[in-house]
């Protein structure tokens, strides 16, 4: 079955409406709200603080602790079980992966930097939302970056490359292949490629294009969402 | 080619800065081949041909010579632990507290007790998790009772102001003694609670409008109209 219309009406390189806030929750060092479509992801920072148990300290340089949680209410329906999942642990650890090549944890030996995304909506993307989200978060903080990291996810629905898939989308009868991307857009380092389903090596090369397109439109919001907590004059 | 934002511009990290080899790199910006590059979110601030980032935000990381508040929270045979509102807490020998002749295994509470703050100085940084400091130079004493207030590390040199005109504006206005340490820790003494909470309101707005130009007026014109409280 051609796909020749989105199931939502929007363009093949369109991303869903994006909305983007910086802090949101006042007793963390730095926090940030990124908003997909329906899928709402929070980010908080706090520390450095000191690590604990004391083996995992690095004498050279800081750690960074990323903990990826979906609410319990966020899901379409079904109640999601609370706690660390299999699911949940491996966000956690591709976010971190995601987040450190832009880190210079130099300056903070011993310490850990955490970092708390939660999700109170989901609907498609939560690893890329949250990714957005906690970059924001780590900047507000003021923990030196080399960048910001954009994330997106593209895919390949009924045949058509497309940016930032829906539930439908990926849950699309047929074929749907996703690709969860993150990006530090400034000097074009690519921090996540993950992959779920099957695809050729032209249409991943396409894919990628797109997904660079999609990252370059989120840091633009992510900017303005930085720079707009100072312009209104409020902390 | 050259300088691509202009000074007091807030930039976010990653934000080109210049380009060419005409700037040189400042603190919290580096060198990616001929490209400048933030690294911290902040206001750009160039002198001559160098450009740095002044932090909007950010942890406060000790620095030798820094004088800072500080929280008695240990004490052991040789001295105190000393939170000064970083990662890892300081130590303070009993040799850079006092050059009072202590006795082995007397009471050190007669110094410094539990919870008591400090007005103390960095004099040594061996690691992060190794921080000497002291009391002994002027102005590092024992701080009285008083109100305690946390503001960010990065918003201190504006709570103090060029040669302190801020601090001291504030002073004058409320009647009040602050003592303001380098890791964002503000200590406030004053006769009156009403005056003390006039002191703590304004660098709470300080803190807030810190990126903003023309502050010392605003602050004047708070002061002065709030001066009967708030």
């Amino acid at each position: 079955m051609a796909y020749e219309k989105r199931l939502d009406g929007r363009k093949f390189d369109e991303l869903r409406p994006v909305e983007a806030k910086v802090g949101v929750v006042e007793n963390a060092a730095g926090s940030a709200m990124f908003k997909i479509g329906k899928t709402i992801a929070i980010a908080a920072v706090y520390g450095p603080k000191e690590l604990y148990p004391g083996f995992l300290q690095d004498p050279t340089k800081g750690i960074l602790r990323c903990n990826y949680n979906m609410l319990a209410f966020s899901g379409s329906g079904d109640r999601v079980r609370p706690g660390p999942s299999r699911r949940s642990k491996e966000i956690s650890m591709v976010s971190e992966k995601a987040l450190l090549p832009t880190l210079d944890l130099s300056q903070f030996s011993g310490t850990v930097v955490d970092v708390f995304i939660e999700l109170i909506q989901t609907d498609a993307g939560t690893r890329c939302a949250g990714i957005t989200a906690a970059s924001m978060a780590l900047a507000d903080a003021g923990i030196p970056m080399k960048g910001l990291v954009s994330s997106v996810a593209v895919g390949r629905v009924g045949g058509k490359i497309v940016l930032d898939l829906s539930k439908e989308e990926e849950d699309y009868e047929g074929h749907a292949t996703d690709i969860a991307t993150a990006m530090i857009t400034s000097t074009g380092e690519i921090t996540l490629l993950q992959m779920d389903g099957l695809i050729t090596k032209e249409e991943i090369k396409k894919a990628l294009e797109l997904a660079k397109k999609g990252n370059e439109k989120i840091k633009e919001i992510q900017i303005k969402a930085l720079k707009e907590r100072y312009q209104t004059g409020k902390k | 080619m050259g300088l691509l934002v202009n000074e007091r511009d807030i930039v976010v990290p990653g934000e080109l800065l210049a380009e060419g080899i005409d700037y040189i790199p400042g603190d919290d910006v580096f060198r990616d081949k001929e490209k400048l590059i933030a690294i911290r979110l902040g206001l750009v601030n160039v002198s001559g041909r160098q450009v740095k980032i002044v932090p909007l935000v950010g942890p406060y990381v000790p620095l030798r010579g820094d004088v800072v508040i500080g929280k008695v929270v240990g004490m052991g045979f040789s001295g105190w632990r000393i939170d000064i509102g970083w990662a890892f807490e300081a130590n303070l020998n009993i040799k850079d507290a006092t050059s009072d002749y202590v006795e082995k295994n007397s009471d050190l509470t007669k110094y410094f007790n539990y919870g008591d703050y400090l007005m103390v100085q960095i004099i040594n940084v061996t690691s992060t998790k190794l921080i000497d400091i002291t009391t002994k130079g002027p102005g590092l004493k024992k701080l009285t009772p008083g109100r305690i207030i946390k503001v960010g590390s990065s918003k201190v040199p504006r709570i103090i102001g060029k040669q302190g005109s801020m601090i001291t504006m504030i002073k004058d206005a409320t009647n009040t003694r602050i003592s303001v340490g380098q890791n964002g820790i503000v200590w406030i003494n004053g006769e009156e609670p009403k005056k003390e909470l006039l002191a703590i309101e304004a660098i709470r707005k300080i803190e807030r409008e810190s990126h903003t130009q023309g502050l010392t007026e605003v602050i004047k014109q708070f002061l002065e109209e709030n001066k009967n409280g708030i």
